[in-house]
């Protein structure tokens, strides 16, 4: 039991899931599952109940049984006890004011990754303001590689997502040329399929595999499709560069997306299998949101953030190339409206930053959501500034196969501009000598012909 | 602003690229465009359903209707909750049984979902191609329900003793498509039905899947339950077969 006492009120909290859902920012998705603070005061109190519990509670007290949940057993056997002694002595209070420390840089956060548990990530992320995770995140640097470096300070990638709503070849390649002339795709080229059909799967990642090496792009494709599915094109003699997976925080969420810690490792050792990339070997690209597990139906009464935070423990263990938050794509029954998106997002960049995941987020909100293209360019904004790997670049900012709004080409390109960002290099060396970029950087498109558009008359 | 050479791309997708640039930014014309959009889908969210233009057009076909109304408040309410879009309110239950009789072999409801503006505009013209498609079928009045999730069929066709119900209802609004509606379709209604259990016919309007394909569409799975006595994704099959005729 915990408690917090302000002017003889006390304020007791029966459980840990308890206390970390109280304490947790406000959010419809927390009040959808009657979890949340019933009082701005009961919220404070549970934060400052929390800023006082010692960070070695988590390893303690588990908000989902060993026994039960595979995630919490990846959780604690995996935990980093030796570099955990550096922090082991903190509460959650003491453990913000050392992560922002002027002395916590770089070095210290990388060592402490794997020290960190979700649920020591999620708790400290509830007493940060929006400032203290802009600032930690941008002392974080998380590098992945395949084709090409990705995550490197002063770098922002997009995944280029050229979806179309009846797969159509023509129409993918269309948005493919596009935003490679807008300088989009060094995370990865992106489709997701509208059909979980394998053959259409084949075909698409031979096409994009086909421009890649015909323009010798620096960059890696993707049919982002379930990863049984994959293993299945894998089999078929398909070029995948990237195993693609939607994953939770609860062996339950995984089950309800029909997958486990045994099928990703499948999945992960089959991708690795074909040794396609020429950098690095991180092979794995896993998207998650807050929510999932209430939508599911699996989340043991706890809040949306720290369950969030939990997936991203099953998304490290696999060595990933990228890690998408898609936070606004759920809807405004658990992310209400743009406060609470954007908060969202920039607590998700922090905890996988911290838990040393390539993070990056697709900026997004449906249009039942309270929300609009202001609120995402604030949220891209700030997620520049605190260093974001990647974001998506989807034309226009408007998806017309999943049908919400993203991050246009455009908008990258804002976003690097205003705050001096760069491409990954190898992808940003290819631009300037395919004449799509200048040497400031700068979008030519001066020519009236380009070698890319030949692709799409072949 | 500078004029971008790729026109040609255009014709293989409605995304929106060839879009040009200020700068690396959008141009003033494509900005606005999007907003105008946007502006669209949130206008349709916020719309309300014509139960009056709706009955008066029923009517003209010869259906009676009976309107009802979920648990939730007003719109805010139905987007946070959407547990209460799928109960009835205590006046309607009240209503649909006195309104209820013998046993039918199909019930249509007409709900606002996300966007009532797609059900005032399409629904009418949808049910007036599929009825003569369902000759012999004993259809109870149509039941236009307000501020309802796709599940609040279930209740409904429960107390309206119906072997399967159709739910004609706003799709979520997206930027190009903002008054879409969609179908669906349940084989022995009862409150509890999960999605697995529901067939549906979405895109309906003329933009994208037109009245008469989706009609035929409907009848095709009506006549499908009634005989295999299913619905749902063990009717899945079938639906790549008719996608092809």
């Amino acid at each position: 039991m915990y408690k917090h006492t302000i002017q003889n009120k006390v304020y007791v909290f029966n459980t840990l899931a308890e206390l970390l859902a109280k304490a947790s920012p406000l959010r419809s998705g927390d009040q959808l599952a009657g979890i949340a603070a019933k009082s701005y005061q009961e919220r404070i109190a549970a934060q400052m109940a929390l800023a006082e519990i010692a960070l070695t509670t988590f390893i303690e007290d588990l908000i989902i049984p060993y026994e039960q949940d595979e995630i919490t057993r990846l959780i604690i056997d995996t935990h980093d006890k030796e570099n955990f002694k550096t922090i082991a002595h903190l509460t959650v209070g003491g453990f913000r004011d050392f992560l922002l420390a002027h002395s916590t840089d770089k070095e210290v956060l990388t060592k402490l990754q794997k020290a960190i548990t979700p649920e020591m990530a999620a708790a400290v992320c509830k007493i940060m303001s929006v400032q203290d995770l802009i600032l930690v995140s941008s002392k974080c640097e998380v590098i992945t590689r395949f084709r090409n470096t990705l995550g490197i300070k002063g770098c922002l990638a997009t995944r280029l997502q050229p979806n179309h709503p009846t797969d159509d070849i023509k129409g993918i390649l269309a948005s493919v040329i596009d935003g490679i002339l807008f300088g989009s795709g060094d995370a990865v080229i992106g489709i997701n399929p509208a059909t979980d059909n394998i053959a259409t799967q084949i075909q698409l990642l031979k096409v994009l595999d086909e421009v890649r090496t015909r323009y010798q792009i620096p960059t890696q494709t993707c049919v982002l499709s379930h990863i049984t599915n994959t293993i299945m094109a894998i089999e078929q003699g398909a070029p995948v560069d990237l195993a693609f997976q939607s994953i939770g925080g609860t062996e339950k969420t995984n089950s309800s997306f029909g997958v486990n810690l045994s099928i990703l490792r499948e999945g992960h050792e089959a991708t690795l299998s074909l040794s396609r990339g020429t950098l690095g070997n991180n092979v794995m690209y896993f998207e998650t949101g807050q929510g999932s597990s209430l939508s599911a139906n699996a989340h043991h009464h706890i809040d949306q953030q720290t369950l969030e935070a939990r997936a991203y423990a099953v998304a490290r263990a696999f060595n990933p190339l990228l890690v998408n938050t898609v936070v606004g794509f759920i809807g405004p029954e658990y992310l209400y409206n743009g406060k609470q998106i954007i908060r969202a997002g920039l607590e998700d960049h922090f905890c996988g930053k911290l838990m040393g995941l390539p993070m990056g987020c697709d900026v997004c909100y449906t249009n039942h959501a309270d929300a609009d293209q202001d609120d995402m360019d604030m949220l891209l904004t700030l997620l520049g500034t605190a260093g974001c790997n990647f974001i998506m670049g989807v034309p226009g900012a408007d998806d017309i196969m999943l049908n919400y709004q993203s991050t246009s080409f455009h908008d990258a390109l804002y976003v690097r501009q205003v705050l001096g960002l760069r491409p990954a290099p190898e992808f940003e060396q290819w631009l300037i000598s395919a004449g799509i970029l200048n040497e400031k950087l700068q979008i030519t498109h001066t020519s009236t012909s380009n070698k890319l558009l030949k692709i799409i008359s072949q | 602003m500078e004029k971008k050479p790729w026109q040609q791309l255009k014709q293989f997708t409605n995304a929106r690229i060839s879009l040009g640039r200020s700068g690396g930014s959008m141009p003033t014309n494509e900005v606005l465009k999007v907003r105008m959009a946007h502006s669209m889908a949130k206008d349709a969210l916020h719309s309300e359903i014509d139960i009056s233009k709706l009955s008066d057009d029923l009517q003209t076909l010869g259906l009676a209707c009976m309107t009802v109304q979920s648990k939730v408040a007003d719109r805010t309410d139905y987007l946070l909750h959407p547990d209460k879009g799928r109960v009835l309110n205590e006046l309607s239950i009240t209503q649909l049984n006195m309104g209820s009789k013998e046993p039918v072999d199909l019930c249509i409801i007409i709900a606002d979902g996300l966007s009532a503006d797609a059900v005032n505009f399409h629904s009418v013209k949808l049910i007036q191609l599929l009825l003569p498609l369902l000759t012999s079928w004993i259809v109870a009045p149509v039941v236009i329900a307000s501020q309802s999730r796709v599940a609040l069929a279930d209740p409904i066709g429960e107390i309206l003793k119906a072997q399967i119900t159709l739910i004609l209802i706003g799709e979520r609004p997206g930027l190009s498509s903002p008054n879409s509606m969609g179908a669906y379709l349940t084989y022995l209604p009862q409150t509890g039905n999960t999605d697995e259990k529901r067939n549906c016919v979405s895109n309906i309007q003329p933009e994208g899947l037109s009245y008469e394909t989706a009609a035929f569409k409907i009848s095709y799975l009506l006549q499908q339950m009634k005989t295999k006595q299913i619905s749902g994704v063990a009717l899945k099959d079938d639906f790549q077969e008719i996608r092809l005729l």
